[in-house]
């Protein structure tokens, strides 16, 4: 939904550019060019058992127009619920994935809908680029009843079922079994479909993962353990947590890709890569190496375990949404002003989800006891008065 | 004894009512509080539709009778009213496995998982013959890696698949607590309904035969508080068959808990398809004094120490509540509002077990019927000790549940 509202307001800055793109015969028209266009990835990828994919990834302007808009969306929703946070409409937890939005929006343009994902709390952009809408995301983080979750589960559970996106989880770690039980229900149906279960740098320490991971090898299940490696758990660094931080290496017997997270066309065609080898040969693990310039959540400033510097750093050289406006502006596609234009309506986009989740109302008191059973056994709770409401059997 | 025989010779008086009418006046509100009068042999059987109706078969004459023997190889549970056809005989474990293979044939989403549960055939048998039956991708050997494995099943769950996650014993499901408390209880609140659970986890608990502190332990008391989730205990080869099916067939998840001591008591079930309500109790023996309410193995003492107890002159209600969450207050309350006596019998430790939560929520919505403080014997606050004897004393034994109910009639 996100998507198409984007696309249609692409069309109209073609409208505004179609003077100039008869005066400057050069400039072609944007968003609709399919004529390929080769990228290389930054680095090369680096492999653990397996054989690594091309560097060089087939693009087009099309995509590099989504990828852009995409990510520069994610950015500001991110941004915006940041400020939303510290007027206190957002309560609780909140992590954000600035920094981060070449994995989700990389992975999305390489799998179908009927592949599942399935990550843990930093899920907000992950929902978005599954088909979420903005109005949906900030009414869940502010409690509303137009939320995905109805109001009831908050920043770390968002979920969207319809496009196979399993959540948003709290408890660390949790979703890798959850996910390699997705990727067995997709063998047991006969899907020819797989899953993506992701986790960070911190959950990569947690017992559930191997052994979800040897189930998975056992079972030769199409179940794909991607390693989103911010290198930080909360406040712990990566070399502080784990003795060998080589994330893609871990799952010894399972062959492992180390990607760089932050270009969002090797996350692509690694996840092209994992996917073909996960229907044949059963799991693999994907490291990307990425970088959140947030704190762990909103009540981590994410400057006492590492330095403006670094942050400044990462930030200039390696950030995602400047690599794809690099890109844009090499190959001629459009101009500064241009993006700065489609920017712009990303951010009035923002705006007008962020005022019209305002407006929505907060659940019911009803909804209290609402989806706690399927189809509700009419259980009820008691009120603080205890005669208020009592349990009823059907 | 004068009070036995007086019983005997009211029987025929009233065994010429015709049995299929019933004056409620007479069993739910008749002051029948002097214990030297025998109640007449009529009993009430709950139906799973909440109608009543009066039972005049010959199991009435044969509680009045001083039966030496003590642990029924039952057929007197109420079901047996409802079959028809001879049926057949079976252990409690093939009952199980009954349930299982024909939910497995009739849904193909059903399948099994949990360790040695397909090529061994089941640490308990309850699985034997599936694997060869439907498939190792049906049936699958886990390795010893609950918390993974419980999860796995949630996340098949979650795509609309009807997991079995057995739990070789119970006691090693608190490997998976975290994805049974957090993903299988909550998912379907946090995503707003998005996702259901049809989730089964089974798995034997409670108190052996000496197997140590380790294997004996009783998880119910655990798992209660976890919203979202429903918890049944079977306790006849009826039940277990009937509890299964309605578990599998059910959308909410649900953990259905069985006894190490009750996998080879044998009944006659009846051959047609049938289930039993996961949220109902069973009225075991109907009475009038007091109301025992019991679940799974202590259902047995229960029904020993009934004997005793009606020798005596006493007429305990029995009811094997079955549904540990959420309790069947319907069918309880009725009990106490006919005999304002509860005596909760348990195989849970004293503090935060079932009996526990029973007694508050009989006390919150029946205090005004209640004659007696609730008394609830449950197992000691111990770990399980491996002596035998010294394990005979941490679970309730039936001399106890006589005392008991000797001291709430006084």
């Amino acid at each position: 939904m996100a998507l198409s509202r984007l696309a249609s307001s692409s069309s109209r800055s073609a409208d505004l550019l179609k003077p100039l793109c008869s005066a400057i015969s050069l400039r072609r028209p944007i968003s609709t060019d399919t004529t390929p266009i080769t990228v290389e990835t930054s680095v090369p990828f680096t492999s653990h058992q397996c054989d690594t994919p091309s560097r060089s990834v087939q693009t087009n302007a099309k995509e590099l127009f989504t990828f852009f808009r995409d990510m520069a969306l994610m950015r500001r929703m991110e941004i915006a619920a940041d400020s939303l946070y510290k007027a206190k409409l957002i309560r609780g937890f909140c992590h954000l994935y600035d920094g981060q939005e070449a994995v989700a929006v990389g992975m999305e343009a390489a799998i179908t809908k009927k592949d599942c994902i399935i990550t843990a709390y930093r899920d907000h952009c992950t929902f978005v680029s599954r088909g979420g809408t903005l109005l949906e995301v900030f009414a869940e983080l502010m409690g509303r009843q137009a939320g995905c979750s109805r109001g009831k589960g908050g920043s770390m559970h968002f979920y969207k079922k319809d496009s196979n996106f399993y959540g948003g989880h709290g408890i660390v770690g949790a979703q890798v079994p959850l996910g390699c039980g997705l990727a067995f229900a997709q063998k047991y149906s006969k899907d020819e479909a797989v899953t993506f279960a992701l986790y960070g740098d911190g959950a990569a320490n947690q017992g559930q993962l191997f052994e979800a991971l040897n189930i998975s090898a056992l079972w030769d299940l199409p179940a794909i353990l991607v390693c989103e490696n911010n290198h930080y758990g909360m406040g712990t660094a990566e070399w502080r947590a784990a003795k060998s931080p080589a994330y893609y290496k871990r799952g010894d017997y399972a062959p492992g890709l180390k990607v760089d997270g932050m270009d969002a066309f090797a996350v692509k065609q690694a996840c092209t890569f994992a996917k073909e080898h996960a229907l044949k040969n059963g799991p693999i693990i994907l490291e990307m190496d990425t970088y959140r310039y947030h704190g762990h959540s909103m009540s981590d400033p994410g400057s006492t375990y590492r330095t403006r510097d670094e942050i400044t750093g990462v930030r200039q050289e390696r950030d995602p949404v400047e690599r794809i406006r690099k890109l844009i502006l090499s190959h001629d596609l459009a101009t500064e002003k241009e993006l700065k234009d489609i920017e712009k309506e990303i951010r009035k986009e923002v705006d007008d989800a962020i005022a019209q989740a305002k407006e929505n109302p907060l659940p019911e008191s009803s909804e209290l006891f609402t989806n706690v059973y399927a189809k509700g056994l009419g259980v009820e709770s008691f009120g603080a008065d205890r005669k208020e409401v009592r349990a009823i059997l059907p | 004894m004068a009070a036995i025989f007086q019983g005997v010779g009211a029987a025929p008086a009233l065994s010429s009512l015709p049995s299929n009418s019933f004056d409620s006046k007479n069993i739910l509100f008749s002051p029948r509080r002097s214990f030297s009068v025998r109640k007449a042999p009529s009993f009430v059987v709950v139906r799973s539709d909440g109608t009543m109706n009066l039972d005049l078969n010959p199991k009435g004459r044969r509680a009045q009778q001083f039966i030496a023997n003590a642990v029924a190889t039952k057929e007197d549970s109420s079901a047996a009213s409802s079959s028809s056809k001879p049926g057949h005989e079976l252990l409690l474990f093939e009952a199980l496995r009954e349930g299982l293979e024909e939910e497995m044939e009739r849904d193909p989403r059903v399948c099994v998982m949990g360790e040695d549960v397909g090529h061994y055939g089941g640490s308990y048998k309850v699985t034997k013959g599936l694997a060869t039956k439907f498939g190792d991708l049906r049936v699958l050997d886990t390795p010893i890696a609950e918390n993974s494995f419980t999860g796995m099943g949630i996340g098949a769950a979650m795509t609309g698949l009807r997991p079995v996650v057995e739990g070789m014993n119970m006691g090693f499901l608190l490997l998976a607590f975290n994805q049974i408390s957090n993903n299988c209880g909550m998912l379907h609140y946090t995503s707003g309904g998005q996702f259901t659970i049809p989730i089964v986890i089974r798995g034997p608990g409670g108190v052996g035969r000496q197997l140590g502190a380790e294997h004996s332990q009783r998880l119910e008391s655990y798992f209660q508080s976890v919203p979202g989730i429903q918890m049944v205990a079977c306790s006849t080869p009826y039940n277990a068959k009937g509890l299964m099916k309605a578990a599998l067939r059910s959308e909410n998840p649900v953990i259905l808990f069985e006894h190490v001591l009750l996998y080879n008591l044998k009944e006659r079930i009846p051959d047609e398809d049938y289930i039993c309500n996961l949220e109902e109790a069973e009225m075991v023996r109907p009475g009038e004094h007091v109301t025992i309410l019991t679940y799974s193995r202590m259902r047995y003492h229960v029904m020993q120490a009934a004997k005793t107890l009606v020798n005596k002159g006493y007429d305990p209600e029995v009811i094997d509540i079955r549904s540990l969450k959420p309790f069947d207050l319907y069918t309880i309350g009725n009990s106490v509002k006919k005999t304002h006596r509860v005596l909760i019998v348990e195989e849970c430790m004293r503090t935060g077990g079932i009996g526990a939560s029973l007694t508050a929520a009989i006390t919150e919505n029946f205090h005004d019927y209640l004659d007696a403080p609730i008394i609830c014997l449950s197992s000691q606050d111990v770990p399980t000790p491996y002596a035998g004897r010294l394990e005979e004393w941490t679970v309730v034994q039936p001399a106890q549940i006589v005392t008991a109910v000797e001291q709430l009639c006084q």
